[in-house]
């Protein structure tokens, strides 16, 4: 016998058996690959901290490649001598401070209230490195990244990744040529922190001015350069009263 | 006789000239101009496209005789957007590179013509295996125009293909850049993958004339 689909009984149960099924399907879905992707991200967060200490895998000067996910546990414990978290005045040591949300972190202290903020502390070469987790927007979504500075407030390294950012403009933030053109810039102007600009039509494509708190921007990219500076700026000046105690100069 | 029968061949066929989907069908359009201006994003694209396409089409065909009519596009829906959830979270879990390589295309995906109007101009009406085809046909054909205007816009948008550089230095000012030629940076906007289509669509109606509807 033929079902007749017309009815609107048979849609109502249609419809709930749908939404029964799929809704289980993604449920058990979410549940049994949450452990793995949970764990994915944990090492993608040390890859993304080691790399602006300068620590990866890169072959030449176009590359972006990371320390292997086999070893990122051991050389992320090899690398970072300790991970803070600054809590108003308190700072306590934590050795899971990576996992803290940066993104819930910020929207606190857009709140008022006092945010947890963590911070990685690293050695390489007897140098060491302040490594800050960073938030903000781009164009279309959520950027993010880490910028690795030296006890003078120069810039060792970043990192900057995207969420959604146009493929072939804003997405370029996780480009080489845009990333290591911070390399080297203050974040100081004299006293003041004034964080890195991404400027448009500097004069300075190739970056050689480290003193002008300035990168060349990415074409085509305004709003997404424009992020970039916002986050840096906005994310430093919640750690301003920290880097002051570090500071040597 | 072969694996296919000339009618099932057809199905993979036709969608790659004749009965393409973004130049003869205008469908799949918005996806063809926003993620083109890199090479690697339209091949990731039209990987992404072929499975959620030939697994929807399968399961819109499975289910055909049983759907209600009145909320069938809303079944459609719920088959691509599980479907697209199911590819994100398997490539999270095992392959997380290509996950973040993906991730900006994947909404893209739930949004595309082709794959709602394939459900509802074949798999609605069609057997499981002749959906599939349809849909690996489809979704070829899609590709193919992807990749061709990626490759145009990455490769004189950025002098790059893949991100490897073709033409020299742009900064350093080595190889073609040397004598003066400059990138496009018109290519890597949206407009340029309009002309870019615009062209193919153009030399694909010269070659056959045939492909030209009249007034």
């Amino acid at each position: 016998m033929a079902i007749n689909t017309d009815k609107n009984v048979y849609t109502v149960v249609f419809a709930s058996v749908m939404v029964i099924v799929v809704g289980s399907i993604l449920a058990f879905l979410a549940t049994g690959l949450s452990g793995r992707i949970n764990e994915n991200m944990r090492f993608e967060k040390q890859q993304n901290i080691l790399y602006a200490m300068g620590i990866n895998d890169n072959v030449d000067e176009g590359s972006v490649n990371f320390v292997p996910t086999d070893i990122v546990e051991d050389k992320f414990s090899q690398y970072i001598t300790e991970q803070i978290i600054i809590k108003g005045d308190q700072i306590v040591d934590n050795d899971e401070a990576y996992l803290i949300d940066m993104k819930k972190q910020l929207a606190l202290a857009k709140k008022g209230e006092t945010p947890e903020l963590p911070l990685f502390i690293g050695e390489k070469d007897g140098k060491k490195f302040y490594v800050i987790p960073m938030y903000g927007k781009g164009l279309w979504d959520d950027i993010w990244g880490y910028i690795a500075l030296d006890d003078k407030m120069i810039v060792q390294g970043v990192f900057f990744d995207h969420k959604g950012e146009t493929p072939g403009l804003g997405a370029n933030i996780n480009q080489r040529y845009f990333m290591d053109d911070f390399t080297g810039e203050s974040i100081m102007a004299g006293t003041r922190y004034a964080g890195i600009n991404v400027a448009k039509g500097n004069n300075d494509p190739l970056n050689n001015d480290k003193e002008d708190n300035e990168v060349d921007a990415l074409a085509g990219a305004t709003i997404t350069g424009n992020g970039v500076s916002a986050m840096i700026k906005e994310t430093l000046n919640l750690y301003k009263d920290y880097l002051k105690t570090i500071r040597t100069n | 006789m072969g694996l296919l029968s000339k009618k099932d061949a057809n199905l993979i066929k036709d969608p790659l000239a004749d009965n393409n989907p973004i130049t003869i069908q205008v469908l799949g359009i918005c996806s063809a101009l926003a993620i083109t201006a890199e090479l690697k994003a339209s091949v990731v694209m039209a990987i992404a496209v072929m499975f959620v396409l030939g697994l929807g089409n399968v399961v819109i065909s499975a289910m055909r005789n049983i759907i209600p009519s009145k909320i069938r596009i809303i079944v459609q829906l719920i088959v691509v957007a599980t479907l697209v959830i199911v590819v994100d979270q398997v490539l999270k879990a095992f392959a997380y590179p290509l996950s973040k390589t993906l991730s900006v295309f994947v909404g893209l995906i739930i949004t595309n013509c082709i794959i709602m109007g394939r459900f509802e101009a074949f798999a609605l009406g069609n057997g499981l295996w002749r959906s599939f085809l349809d849909g690996i046909g489809n979704s070829l054909g899609y590709g193919i125009i992807l990749v061709i205007v990626g490759f145009f816009r990455e490769l004189l948008g950025s002098g790059t293909l893949f991100g490897y550089p073709v033409f020299g230095d742009p900064i350093e000012k080595t190889g073609l850049y040397s004598f003066g030629y400059e990138n496009n940076g018109f290519m890597i906007i949206p407009p340029a993958a309009l002309i870019v289509v615009g062209i193919i669509i153009w030399v694909q109606r010269s070659r056959n004339p045939a492909l030209i509807e009249e007034n």
